[in-house]
């Protein structure tokens, strides 16, 4: 664990890309959080295989291999992708899944097409091109760096602004139209910032990861809260440590490369989520299931205890334990158990009563 | 120059999904202050003929217009109640969050509910007997309370207007009585109340005003005048004499 910070203090590599993947992490748990929200999970997953070939095509007609002219490539078709998908789903009966299918594997065929035309080519200069596939965050320069800050503050100001307006849209958006917010402006500029965001990530986790970057922290987040505030706040936590985690593990470690530990790192804080969260988490269900039988069987115990002795007339004086044995349901562990839930109390050693907790939620019981 | 007169006017709507038209021509006057219920079989367009009337559904003709005026410019005036399985309860939210949003449009740009709006919202929410759960997720609320959580967002709006689209449907009796009392009391403000209904029996005793609609408007007009065999047949079809002279 030392060894991570001595290295974030001294390495400049190390310091450049960690910052860039935990940029990138948080941008994406930002605006993946808005897109699982509003069932968008499998979008960003569409728009990335559609940046591929993008990629390839601004190679081929440009002939160069600055990361700049290649990310336009991606945007590009990223963009054209996304409003295929719409458009799919608004002219023809197909539904959405399908629509992101069929963008998905098209593009991303044609994209491998291409990629595997260029690099039959004699000379070496498509070398390289290929590290979009999964990404290589070694490339990252301090330029590709500030862009990624620079994005993030773009989209942590329109967060700001349009807080209120893109909450109601989210939760329910023909409602927010009712309300003369302009839902049709900020469905643009949510889609184009995860482009944007996708497309930043290409360089770093590649185009068959990058979904994950997305989603993951959105995921992960949303079990710890039910503020939609507070959701975005962890969701973007959650993605720069990964970057930075991710990033520190790759560089301690000999031949791992550094997008896919990223998103390792990322489901394992969704794994970790989904088991020990608070409320939503299964470890803390399956708890509360379990003890909300038990409760209840002790409430059917009671209520067995309440009729016999109104039957028998024994409400007030107690009843002798021995006779309530014989009853159903009902053992020395049970007497016990409702002994310590206070609902019942010795008179003496071997007579009982209801105590007055007891008896009123006996007649709860009864009165259904 | 009566026409001003109306609270809602609709004006030669017509809306059509690719070849079929759903809704055909609807002239409809709301007149101010009234409770009105627009009946028809399913698929009569009653849920379209709202979302025309409030923009989130297109039309090929017609215009809207609200108290005279308009209604992109007197979107304020009306609060919309949409049917609650139209949207997913599990959003990260509490049930105030939600009412609050109905102070939403009132407020202007980047500025953020404040102590007002949180006291509209509580209001709205005591109405509607829901100020005990202010504070739950509204995943955790039954059919019934959320409808009433929708209802209240709507009174949070402070219209005039208020639409809304099948509030009573799959609601337990006591939200129906409590949704049917803020909807007199709304109309004893003076407030319009237009409501896609489904219940033909309880028409007479809940409303004033019915439209029977079967993308035709068949009729519009007083319970009293106008809630008869004649207008239920023509609506849908003999089968429903006998239903509702039961």
């Amino acid at each position: 664990m030392l060894e991570f910070f001595e290295l974030l203090l001294s390495d400049y590599t190390f310091r450049i890309i960690a910052l860039g993947t935990a940029a990138l992490g948080a941008i994406s748990g930002m605006l993946g959080s808005f897109a699982v929200l509003r069932k968008q999970s499998l979008l960003g997953d569409a728009i990335s295989h559609a940046a591929l070939p993008g990629i390839v095509m601004a190679f081929i007609l440009f002939q160069a291999k600055d990361s700049y002219v290649l990310l336009a490539g991606a945007l590009c078709s990223g963009v054209l992708g996304s409003l295929l998908v719409n458009g799919i789903v608004r002219k023809s009966k197909i539904k959405t899944d399908a629509a992101l299918g069929i963008v998905l594997s098209v593009f991303f065929g044609f994209g491998m097409l291409l990629l595997t035309y260029v690099q039959k080519k004699p000379d070496a200069a498509q070398a390289g091109l290929d590290k979009y596939l999964f990404g290589q965050a070694a490339t990252l320069m301090l330029n590709d760096v500030k862009l990624l800050i620079v994005v993030l503050g773009i989209a942590l100001a329109i967060l700001f602004i349009f807080w209120k307006e893109l909450k109601v849209m989210i939760f329910d958006e023909d409602y927010a139209l009712t309300l003369g917010i302009n839902t049709r402006f900020l469905d643009v500029l949510i889609t184009i910032f995860i482009v944007l965001a996708i497309v930043l990530g290409l360089q770093t986790v590649g185009v068959v990861l990058m979904s994950a970057m997305l989603l993951a922290p959105a995921a992960a987040a949303r079990q710890w809260t039910n503020n939609l505030g507070k959701m975005l706040i962890i969701a973007s936590v959650i993605g720069a440590c990964s970057g930075v985690v991710g990033t520190a593990i790759s560089a301690t470690q000999p031949n791992l490369s550094t997008g896919p530990v990223i998103v390792i790192v990322a489901i394992t804080f969704v794994l970790f989520s989904f088991l020990f969260a608070p409320t939503r988490g299964i470890i803390s269900r399956q708890l509360k299931i379990q003890k909300n039988k038990k409760e209840l069987l002790l409430k059917k115990s009671i209520a067995v205890v309440y009729s016999f002795m109104v039957n028998n007339e024994e409400l007030v004086e107690g009843v002798e334990k021995n006779k309530l044995l014989k009853l159903r349901d009902i053992d020395e562990q049970v007497i016990k158990l409702l002994y310590e839930k206070k609902w019942i109390k010795y008179i003496d050693s071997q007579i009982v009563a209801l105590t007055e907790e007891g008896r009123d939620i006996a007649e709860k019981i009864e009165l259904i | 120059m009566e026409e001003s007169k109306f609270a809602i006017n609709v004006h030669d709507l017509t809306v059509a999904y690719d070849y079929k038209p759903v809704l055909w021509d609807i002239h409809l006057q709301v007149p101010e202050g009234v409770m009105m219920a627009i009946v028809g079989p399913n698929g009569a367009g009653k849920s379209t003929l709202i979302k025309a009337m409030l923009g989130i559904q297109k039309t090929i003709t017609g215009t809207v217009e609200i108290l005279g005026k308009p209604y992109k410019t007197m979107r304020k005036e009306v609060a919309y109640v949409p049917q609650k399985e139209t949207v997913d309860w599990d959003f990260p939210a509490t049930v105030l969050d939600v009412v609050i949003m109905g102070t939403y449009g009132r407020l202007g740009w980047i500025k953020r509910p404040k102590k007002e709006q949180r006291k509209t919202a509580l209001k709205a929410l005591k109405k509607v007997g829901m100020l005990p759960f202010k504070n739950r997720q509204i995943s955790q609320l039954s059919g019934g309370q959320k409808q009433r959580v929708f209802i209240a967002r709507a009174l949070a709006q402070e219209a005039s207007i208020y639409i809304m689209d099948e509030p009573l449907q799959g609601v337990d009796a006591t939200t129906e009585v409590t949704i049917i009392n803020i909807l007199k009391e709304l109309r004893s403000q003076g407030k319009t109340v237009l409501v896609v209904h489904h219940d033909l029996q309880t028409v007479p005793e809940y409303f004033d005003w019915v439209t029977f609609l079967n993308v035709k408007k068949i009729a519009t007009g007083s319970v009293k005048d106008i809630f008869n065999d004649e207008n239920l047949n023509k609506t849908y079809g003999i089968n429903y004499k006998v239903y509702v002279n039961k």
